[in-house]
């Protein structure tokens, strides 16, 4: 494809006029708009905005566990309680499901994809304003007296605690739809706007990773909406479906919370399989291997994903043959994610690798999703999980998943595509700095989680007992390490928007079709249709670097 | 999912569909390029003004959509289903509060509304051939008809919950139902001997009491659970009411061992007696009977909720088929509209057996 | 702050009080099972640290050996496959063996955990917030005591919300939910005191659900039982208060120190004048902690929360009366 529709490919300054971002000016023409690149651009700066809110609270918790007992002055067991609830609940239902997929996809898949815009960018749009929509729930819990419960919601604690649990369930309710609606559009939008020649087997892994990840918002959502719905309920009008004092069961709604957050799990890593297999051919220069497994294992990973939710239940009381299902099934799992490690690793075997900040986060994230892939081992085995559960050494595990993991895919594809989508390029210097602080104060935060939990700590605890207060300390250090590592990146990014567009069409020589339309990209992304006759990751040899532009033009021939 | 055929057609040059060939306006975008934001109708595609800028053709804007609103419903499948998995979960735990509480709900008004939603989905599907044809007035007809039947269900679902209301058959705590089973015309009219066992067992059971006015008892468990005449303190009576109350049960007992099977069969289905005759002491309700209200009113709640949304979508389709907007070039609104329609009507269709329909 | 915080560093390299565990990673082996799931979890580690350390040195030797020297050079990397069949079902089934392997060992485990003992000693635990109690042998107490070398099958039931009771020692963990019984077993194999924790998060007291248990040598249970049979009816009331208090988790409320907690401080507090939600106020007597121990949300202080559980049925008269007391001493 690289030798096909190349207009802008050479044009080492991109037209300033007419690009998304300034085809329009003022307040409404992005709120208002259609168009798949703002809405995208707006969603990656509420998620980060989330991020700093959550994060802070992350911070509050770690600083709050220096010593058992009360630390900060005036943070009471209550207080603590709902900093942990509000740090899971934004993490999870406002920076990490939206994340990859509504902030990064938005911009991305269209351009990778070839078309004009999503199939519909009303829903589109209106997926963005639902998100605003619940995160201003979320947000009046906290101001009403943030729930406690845990993002989980727990009955019958959740029913019974008097802080305010109706918003936040509420605000994770609306969210569902946000995702909902991103998802369905995704799956429309690949399937009927890929263009000439754009073949399944043509698209690229990320589109995939989106592909699998909309299939498992649209199907899995609605099930944790209803749970919530009945929740509310139950909460307000006492049916009794989850209230044992009436007769129902709490470990229903158990089942019914996990059907939904175990899926859930997967649309926050399957994207971040998309961006790292984006991310590795093209800083390796060489052809991803093993396309087609990376491409159906997403696939499979999300089918299954579906069959694994009792894995968080085995000491809750569900039958030793559920929960011997369950396990059984979460091994198979382990097989495909196994595997694209391996693939990502031989796509390296013999390539040409650059380490620009991009890859350093790839880099990490197979370090670092390695540990915590591993340590899903521990817990899927029976009989060491009754050991594990709810004990730190969980809180570490999806903390090596979901931060390690999503997170740091998350701010590599932040670092690839912003000279895309902003048409200015971040400070290299800066950008591997940070990505450095942010893996060491990764590995710093979780690693002692592991071996607090698996010493005797439970998680969501105040109190401790003292022999593991060096391990906390530790943990706490790094937090705030990355934190700081999240600042600096912060700025390295942010202070290239006061640049002029000097961001070249294709600065990482990729192959994939958003980097032949300029950078930023047109409002209507393509100025002739594209027309694909390759492989997503086919052609590096056809590429070649010019210093004057900083990025890569096809070999004259 | 009959989609997946035209999809991957869509991908090669031909269309196989009545609709125009793709890219007919190619050649006209760039100069709509740099247009803004102004997706609302008439730009560009000319010669379709309701055609997306995104689209090339009128059939993939067809196809997205119809593709699009199959997503949607998947979604609502699954939003329901959570609700028929709670049903499934107490059903299988706890059987006799169905059978015991469906003789509450009321098979006709259900039967009336499950016509009413059959009749509305006729008209929604016969809506979609008109538009395709383009038959304006028939059109407008056959939504207006549609919109009547919803108000109509919503109305006949209105005079049930009042009903339920006023016989106190609601969840929760709520749950203080003004009449038993036996005395309830649908369980008279069902089982008539059961029905008159159970109104001599009552007899015995609540003799010398004032008339029940059933209200506060959670298990029924008759007359030591709520007695609103002062207990006399003094010895002797209270050995006297033990004394009375031991002859109550050998009566009791000795009616239902009289019984057929058949007779009782009913009885024990619905949880108001054991099984076990001699374990029996009296009638007594189901203790989780208030479970199933719980589940009744959002159930069809949940879907009258659907219905509403329904309705406004509706309305919305007749002020466009008022302004002649679709023809057979546009007639996907009226399309989706219509399968979401079905869907509703299909949720109502499990809804009707599962709560009212039960053995 | 820094000097704490080496202090502790220090401390965590020095064992801990409890008897240490052959393994850093682990808590202490305190029962049957312990070490069946140590060897499994020793062995899981083994393998995933290989796995893991695997992965980092390719990747670190890759990135040495493929690295390349600038954008501007424009280095091709070297033509391999885009795929390799053979090795890609090597690596497939290895791990599809390793994982079979750790599915039946840890099924085998579960189902040991799962299988109730039949001949075991019976124990009722009854958790709500924020403490536990264990009713055996015709005792109740805020501590599980039990005899070495015994199977013991501890019965769960919750009065309010969901719990779990995890003795990490012993290497077992069960959910504590309202409205049904669940259960676990063991069998201690050595004696001493071990920690226990509410493992699922049940609210503001949650991390103070801390207990104990005590491990007896068979001879010393028996002796424990006669002298906790002889302390029940010999003690003065205000020692038994006391004894109460600790065991029934008291403290994970109320501090006798004067500091309010989740609810008013005992220091000082019979005798003194408090004022309710319902607009009384009220010299506090011995009615008036019988009341609130027995029916706790009948008043309500200004200024607390109405979360406590009600004890009623639970403690004689005899023991409330020893509370009673042992709050009337602290002055």
């Amino acid at each position: 494809m690289a030798t096909t529709t190349t207009t802008d490919f050479v044009s080492p300054q991109p037209s300033t006029t007419d690009n998304y971002l300034n085809n329009e000016k003022g307040i409404l023409s992005w709120l208002l708009t259609l168009d798949h690149k703002r809405i995208g651009v707006m969603y990656l700066f509420s998620v980060l905005a989330a991020f700093a809110l959550g994060g802070t609270f992350a911070l509050l918790i770690r600083a709050e566990l220096w010593t058992p007992g009360p630390t900060l002055p005036g943070v009471t067991a209550d207080m603590y309680n709902q900093f942990f609830t509000l740090h899971g609940a934004i993490m999870v239902f406002l920076v990490i499901i939206p994340g990859i997929p509504a902030a990064l996809g938005n911009i991305i898949l269209p351009l990778q994809l070839g078309a004009k815009d999503v199939a519909f960018p009303r829903l589109n749009l209106l997926s963005y304003h639902v998100w605003i929509l619940g995160a201003c729930f979320m947000l009046l819990s906290l101001v009403l007296g943030a729930a406690d419960t845990g993002w989980t919601f727990y009955t019958p604690y959740s029913t019974m605690t008097e802080t305010a649990v109706i918003p936040a369930a509420f605000g994770a309710f609306v969210l569902g739809f946000s995702s909902i609606f991103t998802g369905l559009n995704f799956i429309v939008t690949i399937h009927k706007l890929r263009p000439k020649g754009m073949t399944w087997f043509r698209m690229p892994l990320f589109v995939w990773a989106l592909y699998s990840t909309a299939l498992i918002q649209v199907l899995a959502t609605p099930v944790i909406a209803i749970t919530l719905l009945m929740l509310i309920v139950e909460r307000t009008f006492g049916i009794g479906i989850f209230d044992p004092l009436l007769g129902g069961d709490p470990v229903l709604f158990e089942h019914f919370f996990w059907f939904y957050s175990h899926p859930a799990v997967y649309i926050m890593i399957v994207p971040a399989f998309g961006v790292i297999s984006e991310i590795i051919p093209v800083f390796s220069r060489k052809p991803i291997f093993g396309y087609k497994f990376i491409a159906l294992s997403s696939v499979a990973i999300a089918i299954l994903g579906f069959l694994v939710w009792g894995h968080h239940m085995f000491t809750s009381g569900q039958s030793v043959l559920a929960g011997t299902i369950f396990s059984a099934i979460t091994f198979l799992i382990a097989i495909p994610t196994a595997i694209k490690t391996f693939n990502w690793l031989s796509t390296m075997y013999k390539g040409r690798i650059h380490l620009e900040t991009p890859m350093l986060y790839a880099l990490a994230f197979l370090w670092v999703f390695t540990i915590g892939g591993v340590t899903g081992m521990f817990l899927a085995v029976m009989s060491v999980d009754v050991h594990l559960h709810d004990t730190y050494f969980v809180v570490a595990h999806f903390h090596y998943v979901m931060m390690g993991g999503s997170i740091t895919a998350f701010l590599g594809g932040l670092h690839y595509w912003w000279p895309k989508a902003f048409g200015r390029l971040y400070n290299e210097t800066i950008g591997r700095i940070g990505a450095l602080i942010v893996f060491v104060g990764l590995n710093l935060t979780f690693f002692p989680q592991f071996i607090l939990g698996s010493r005797g700590m439970p998680r969501r605890y105040y109190n401790y007992l003292e022999e593991f207060q060096g391990l906390h300390q530790l943990s706490t250090i790094g937090a705030f390490t990355l934190g700081m590592g999240f600042l600096l990146t912060a700025y390295g990014l942010l202070s290239s928007l006061r640049k002029k567009f000097d961001a070249p069409a294709n600065p990482w020589g990729a192959t994939t079709l958003e980097w032949q339309t300029a950078s930023p990209p047109p409002y209507y992304n393509f100025a002739t249709p594209p027309e694909v006759t390759q492989g997503p990751y086919d052609g590096y040899e056809n590429l070649e670097y010019d210093e004057k532009i900083r990025g890569y033009v096809p070999t004259k021939a | 999912m009959t989609d997946t055929t035209s999809e991957t057609q869509s991908n090669s040059e031909t269309h196989g569909h009545s609709a125009p060939p793709r890219g007919a306006h190619e050649p006209d975008e760039n100069a709509e390029a740099h247009a803004p934001n102004g997706h609302g109708g008439g730009h560009g595609h000319s010669q379709y003004p309701h055609l997306a800028h995104h689209f090339d053709s009128p059939q993939q804007q067809f196809d997205a959509g119809k593709l699009g609103i199959w997503l949607f419903l998947f979604q609502e499948v699954l939003f329901f289903a959570g609700l028929f998995c709670a049903y499934t979960v107490y059903r299988a735990q706890n059987p006799e509060i169905f059978v015991y509480a469906h003789y509450h709900l009321d098979t006709t008004m259900g039967a009336i509304n499950t016509c009413v939603l059959l009749v509305s989905s006729l008209t929604a599907a016969w809506a979609v051939r008109n538009a395709q044809l383009g038959e304006k007035n028939k059109l407008v007809l056959n939504i207006s008809i549609t919109i009547l039947c919803a108000f109509v269900f919503l109305g006949v679902k209105y005079k049930e919950y009042a009903h339920k209301v006023h016989e106190g058959t609601l969840w929760g705590h709520h749950f203080n139902p003004e009449h038993e089973l036996w005395e309830l015309d649908s369980f008279k009219a069902k089982h008539p001997e059961s029905a008159e066992l159970a109104e001599k067992i009552a007899a015995i059971q609540f003799e010398g009491q004032p008339k029940r006015e059933g209200h506060g008892e959670h298990e029924g468990s008759g007359a030591e659970a709520k007695a609103p005449v002062p207990k006399p303190a003094a010895l002797p009576t209270a050995m006297a009411g033990a004394a009375d109350a031991d002859t109550k049960v050998r009566r009791i007992q000795h009616l239902l061992l009289q019984a057929s099977d058949e007779t009782l069969h009913p009885l024990v289905a619905a949880g108001i007696i054991k099984h076990d005759v001699l374990a029996t002491t009296g009638l007594e309700r189901p203790a989780k009977a208030h479970i199933f209200f719980g589940i009744y009113f959002f159930m069809t709640g949940l879907h009258g909720v659907h219905v509403i949304a329904g309705i406004i979508v509706w309305i919305w389709m007749l002020i466009k088929a008022k302004r002649g907007q679709f023809g057979p070039n546009y007639f996907g609104p009226i399309d989706y509209a219509a399968l979401y329609w079905h869907l509703v009507d299909l949720v109502w269709i499990y809804l009707f057996p599962l709560l009212y329909l039960i053995h | 702050m820094a000097y704490q915080f080496f202090h502790c560093l220090s401390s965590l390299a020095a064992p801990p009080k409890l008897p240490d565990s052959p393994f850093f990673l682990l808590p202490p082996q305190a029962s049957t099972i312990s070490g069946e799931i140590d060897w499994l979890f020793n062995i899981i580690l083994l393998i995933c640290s290989i796995v893991t350390i695997g992965v980092i040195l390719a990747m670190v030797y890759f990135v040495r050996t493929y690295g390349a020297k600038s954008r501007a050079a424009n280095e091709k990397a070297d033509k391999t496959s885009e795929h390799n069949t053979t090795l890609e079902i090597t690596w497939s089934v290895i791990p599809l063996v390793i994982t079979i392997a750790f599915f039946v060992w840890g099924f085998k485990g579960y189902v040991n955990l799962k299988t109730m003992p039949r001949d075991a000693l019976e124990v009722q635990a009854t958790a709500q917030k924020w403490s536990w109690l264990f009713e055996h042998s015709g005792f109740s107490s805020g501590e599980l005591h039990v005899p070495v070398n015994t199977k013991v099958r501890v019965i769960l039931r919750s009065t309010d919300v969901l719990h779990a009771l995890w003795i990490p020692s012993f290497r077992t963990k069960m959910d504590v939910v309202p409205g049904r019984y669940t259960d676990l077993w063991f069998e201690a194999t050595q004696t001493g005191t071990f920690p226990i924790h509410c493992a699922e998060y049940c609210g503001r007291g949650h991390s103070d659900m801390y207990s104990r248990v005590v491990v007896h040598t068979k001879a010393d249970f028996e002796a424990w039982k006669k002298a906790e049979q002889n302390k029940n009816d010999s003690m003065p009331p205000a020692e038994l208060g006391a004894k109460l208090a600790q065991e029934r988790g008291c403290f994970g409320c109320h501090t006798i120190d004067g500091t309010p907690k989740v609810g008013p401080s005992w220091k000082g507090l019979f005798g003194s004048r408090e004022s309710y939600t319902d607009g009384t106020t009220l010299v506090i007597d011995e009615n008036h902690v019988k009341e609130s121990i027995e029916d706790p949300q009948a008043k309500i202080r200004v200024g607390f929360p109405p979360t406590m559980p009600t004890f009623k049925g639970q403690l004689n008269d005899k023991q409330i009366t020893g509370l009673i007391e042992y709050i009337k001493s602290l002055k």
